[in-house]
């Protein structure tokens, strides 16, 4: 009898296992596929809704494009690209040749070889914004967190200086960019300039509205450290750069990180418009142009563009949660 | 007649309020031997706290001062380590980083880095957390974060060890086994030690003396009683001792028949005492 039981309750414990592990791996896909299925319902009826509508709207420039041709035109962009590349890659390969050439006959020939004079694609012009972007974000922060460290401190000050946050806090990128304009037309002035000054004037006029969030979270978080560790920080007798490093500046990572991540995304609207009303090179530039430009095109085109800053902000977003993960301490 | 290891003269605390001043402290006087284990137990707001944060340097009293080994007392100081309520851990560092923090600040000219690494270690052992070394407060027990509070104050070789209710915020079993862990390590290291307690028998049983202060406003000491109990001490076999039934009926006389406090029960009376107390956030909300 023992004998007959034995291998048959194995295989039925083996069976059992393996409907174990088999619906635990169901159990794992459809708590993964709720997750993507919601958002991705979500989407798609944004689409329809967007495909149904768009031809409704009749504009001087055609209708309204649709979700079909805003994805045709951001693949005619990405191949334009590519076409851009390529010649810009022979223009190079070409007076490589004849410098070549020159050097062959000629040892001591001067030769030199010049960039591609074509303008730039969608793709040229989101780089230029990141860089900007990234810049003017960095500036910012290099000023906003030791201004906030000072003024978490030292509360006379902060009474000082809280007018002058609040006066400055909400104004508009459109207001600050004619001044920053003129006093960097006026100010930066150089044979051989270092920066573009369109890409100084969007950049500072970034910082201008950027820094607001992450000065004002920085003080905040400062004068919120826990009063229990400044005493034993006092206790302990440390010098007011250790109290900063070592108590201030780690109690108030979790808050300043919140307030660099609504900075970041200020600073990404902020260039849009900037560079629009700047006409410095980068994507409100392109969006300006394709709306100037006027063909049956300029509408998707755009459209394209509006979806490409949405995710890039998103992602810029997404990056700047990686970082905080790495570095604050409460997550 | 030898000086006093701690001497408190005449000390005044006075705070402005609103409503004009409020003197918590009036006259204060108190001498403390060397490794002399001290408890201040008094009813709540009386300014327990307040005396241990003068001796401190965490406050500086109104009139009178505080002298240590001949030395004034204004600014606190590692010699004076303090063991907080709530262990006061930086919850970014890990308990090694907590205690590392102040033998670093403490021993970084007089001890090697090996020498430094073993004292923590030496430390943590003393307070039986040294298994715990990797992890953060948040990871562990408030009964283990509060060893780690203890061990960093240890580590700092203090002259005086000041605990501001160190077992008030744990469960009781919890707090019976640290208070046998404080008596033995005190035994060992000998200490001078200011406890402030709610607790009659965590007083009777840890104290060499046990200060009672008198209910505030202008709080003063009351009872100056001398526990003379063999060490070490046993809580079970304690608790039917008659000299300790004594000592503690003495303390519960004090607290509930010549400082009865009625009228801690009307709601009232706590507003007095926290609008002492600032309150920072309401500072920062407005920005």
């Amino acid at each position: 009898m023992s004998t007959l039981l034995n291998p048959s309750s194995e295989t039925r414990i083996r069976g059992g296992l393996k409907v174990l592990t088999d619906r635990f791996n169901v159990a794992e896909l459809t708590q993964a596929g709720k997750q993507l299925l919601l958002p991705m319902v979500g989407i798609l009826i944004f689409l329809g809704f967007w495909h149904l509508a768009a031809p409704q709207v009749n504009t001087s420039l055609g209708t309204f494009p649709g979700p079909v041709q805003v994805w045709e035109q951001s693949g005619q962009l990405w191949q334009e690209h590519l076409n851009q590349r390529e010649r810009a890659d022979k223009f190079v390969t070409m007076q490589e040749e004849r410098n070549a050439r020159i050097l062959a006959e000629d040892p001591n020939a001067k030769v030199k070889i010049r960039g591609y004079p074509g303008a730039p694609t969608f793709l040229d012009q989101i780089a230029t914004s990141l860089v900007t972007v990234m810049a003017g974000f960095l500036l910012a922060t290099a000023i906003a967190v030791p201004l906030g460290i000072v003024l978490g401190l030292n509360r006379h000050l902060q009474a000082a200086i809280n007018p002058l946050i609040q006066i400055f806090k909400p104004v508009s990128p459109l207001a600050w960019l004619p001044l920053v304009t003129m006093v960097v037309s006026a100010t930066y002035v150089s044979d051989d300039p270092m920066f573009e000054k369109s890409f100084l004037t969007s950049m500072i006029t970034v910082t201008l509205c950027s820094l607001w969030p992450t000065l004002i979270n920085t003080g905040v978080g400062v004068a919120a450290v826990n009063p229990d560790l400044l005493n034993v920080s006092r206790v302990l007798q440390l010098s007011f750069w250790t109290h900063v490093r070592k108590v201030v500046l780690p109690s108030s990572i979790p808050i300043i990180f919140t307030g660099l991540r609504v900075s970041l995304g200020i600073a990404w609207m902020v260039l849009i418009a900037a560079e629009m009303l700047a006409q410095s090179p980068g994507l409100g530039k392109f969006v300006w142009d394709e709306f100037q430009n006027g063909s049956s095109q300029s509408l998707s085109r755009i459209m394209a563009a509006v979806l490409a800053i949405g995710f890039i902000g998103f992602v810029l977003d997404r990056i700047m949660l990686v970082i905080q993960k790495k570095i604050a301490w409460n997550e | 007649m030898t000086k006093p290891h701690l001497e408190l003269t005449g000390v005044e605390m006075a705070f402005d309020t609103p409503k004009g001043s409020f003197v918590a402290l009036d006259n204060i006087n108190l001498k403390i031997k060397k490794g002399e284990f001290v408890s201040l137990i008094g009813h709540s707001g009386c300014g327990k706290s307040t005396v241990l944060n003068i001796v401190a340097g965490l406050l500086q009293a109104s009139k009178g001062g505080c002298i240590l080994d001949g030395h004034e007392i204004n600014a606190p100081g590692p010699e004076r380590a303090v063991v907080f309520q709530n262990h006061a851990l930086m919850p970014w560092l890990t308990v090694y980083e907590n205690v590392e923090l102040a033998v670093q600040q403490v021993f970084r000219k007089t001890l090697t880095k090996q020498e430094r690494r073993s004292w923590i270690h030496h430390n943590l052992e003393l307070v039986n957390m040294a298994h715990a070394a990797n992890k953060r407060p948040g990871e562990i027990s408030g009964g283990m974060a509060q060893r780690v509070g203890i061990a960093r104050a240890l580590a700092m070789k203090p002259s005086v060890l000041l605990m501001d209710e160190p077992f008030g915020a744990l469960d009781a079993l919890t707090r019976a086994h640290l208070q046998d862990s404080l008596m033995s390590i005190q035994q060992d290291l000998n200490n001078t030690v200011i406890m402030i307690t709610h607790d009659v028998d965590e007083a009777v049983l840890l104290s060499d003396r046990i200060i009672m202060m008198t209910n505030g406003p202008a709080a003063a000491v009351g009872e100056d009683l001398y526990i003379n109990l063999e060490r070490p001490r046993n809580r079970v076999t304690l608790a039917d001792d008659p000299t300790y039934v004594h000592y503690r009926q003495e303390v519960l006389k004090f607290l509930y028949e010549k400082q009865r406090k009625l009228e801690n029960i009307a709601p009232h009376r706590n507003k007095k005492a926290t609008s002492a107390t600032t309150n920072p956030s309401a500072q920062t909300a407005k920005i």
